[in-house]
């Protein structure tokens, strides 16, 4: 009687064990699976946590610095007509700065490559930078509110209805292009010049306490246009605006003919910018 | 009665001021909201009494869809007539007033919507 007792409990002992182990131990297993065959924005490597597999557009763009060295003052032109369109204020200083596209030092967009013995043009460049639209952005996994979100077209959007300010998607962000409303956009300095110089009357402005950045013209593209920045940029063809899903687009045809780099690629962004030194 | 007159005087001031704030709203209630119809447009995206209702919900139904669905910016009333999909680019356009249309109800309902923290009414960016 005592030993069939005995045998019984370590039957039912490791049917237990077995019981438990098993399932967690098959999830082990096709979880290596899955990491396995993660990729770079291709369409078909899409389609993780249940998400549909991408058909659609990526929109990208390829800045090409060498363009921006020929024509001086280029950059700026590009950045004064983004900010005048989208009703970006301006504070007049840089604890308050907005900025939806900006120039840059080559040290400072670049900063993981090496300045040892760097050319010193290089560094006086302006560097145009903007939101790089990511095809795995960290700000749209940091917002709590789904303010922020990657479209069907691969643009990051915001909604600025939804944002509540709370800023983790600045924190997230590691490059920079997000800006704060730490003040009202729609007031006036000391001297009563409004931070909005010109309004434009088609394009809403932004409240206190929201996060904006660049929407890549979404509005613009709705209805058939380029972005504006590459608009202005075009005669001197130093941004290449298009489909990075589309193999003809034009954008497309400029990465397979050149030597392009990304900002920051070790951190796993996939950035939708490209630059040409 | 002991003091009746202090007593019933104040009495009447205490009442008055307990009620004052009836007082002061007194002939109001029967003054109705007459938002300004737009002049030469008869039609507007839904019936009126489906805008007069849900008109907030029209619009937060376009911006989710615009923004986030890529959902047309233009459509077509009952009638065929082409509108934009937008506060401040498609009602504004007829209704251009916003004190006006928008004010008149808003402020008899005592609801204080945002959108003009952001948006632009024509006035403004005239």
């Amino acid at each position: 009687m005592d030993s069939k007792r005995r045998n019984f409990l370590k039957i039912a002992g490791l049917s237990a064990i077995a019981g438990i182990g098993a399932p967690s131990a098959f999830n082990m297993l096709l979880k290596g699976e899955a990491l396995a065959s993660g990729g770079h924005g291709a369409p078909a490597a899409q389609g993780e946590h249940g998400a549909a597999a991408v058909t659609g557009k990526r929109y990208g763009m390829v800045i090409d610095v060498k363009k921006f060295a020929d024509n001086p003052g280029l950059a700026e032109q590009c950045v004064k007509t983004c900010h005048s369109i989208h009703n970006v204020p301006d504070f007049g200083n840089r604890k308050d700065e907005i900025k939806w596209v900006w120039a840059e030092k080559f040290q400072h967009t670049f900063p993981e490559h090496s300045q040892y013995k760097k050319n010193d043009g290089l560094n006086e460049l302006p560097i145009l930078t903007l939101c790089n639209h990511c095809d795995k952005p960290p700000c749209v996994r940091a917002c709590p509110t789904k303010a922020t979100f990657k479209n069907k077209d691969g643009i990051v959007a915001m909604d600025y209805h939804r944002c509540i300010g709370c800023r983790f998607c600045m924190a997230a962000c590691p490059y920079g292009a997000r800006s704060f409303n730490w003040r009202d956009p729609r007031g006036k300095d000391e001297n009563g010049n409004p931070f909005i110089k010109e309004l434009n009357p088609t394009f809403p402005t932004r409240m206190r306490g929201v996060v904006e950045k660049c929407n890549f013209c979404v509005e613009r593209l709705a209805i058939g246009q380029i972005p504006a920045c590459v608009e202005v940029a075009s005669s001197a063809g130093a941004l290449v605006f298009g489909d990075l899903n589309d193999p003809n687009s034009e954008v497309s045809e400029k990465l397979r003919s050149s030597f392009t780099i990304q900002r920051k690629p070790a951190l796993g962004t996939h950035p939708s910018l490209f630059y040409i030194i | 009665m002991y003091g009746k007159g202090r007593i019933i005087p104040a009495l009447i001031i205490f009442i008055g001021l307990m009620t004052a704030p009836m007082w002061y709203g007194s002939g109001d209630a029967s003054k109705l909201p007459n938002p300004e119809k737009p002049k030469g447009y008869t039609e507007c995206v839904e019936d009126t009494q489906y805008m007069r209702t849900s008109h907030m919900k029209v619009l937060n139904d376009w911006r989710d869809d615009i923004l986030r669905e890529g959902g047309a910016r233009v459509a077509t009333t009952a009638n065929g007539t082409e509108y934009v999909r937008s506060l401040q680019n498609g009602c504004m356009k007829c209704h251009n007033n916003r004190e006006k249309f928008c004010g008149e109800c808003h402020k008899y309902a005592s609801v204080n919507p945002y959108c003009w923290d952001c948006h632009l009414q024509p006035k403004e960016a005239m």
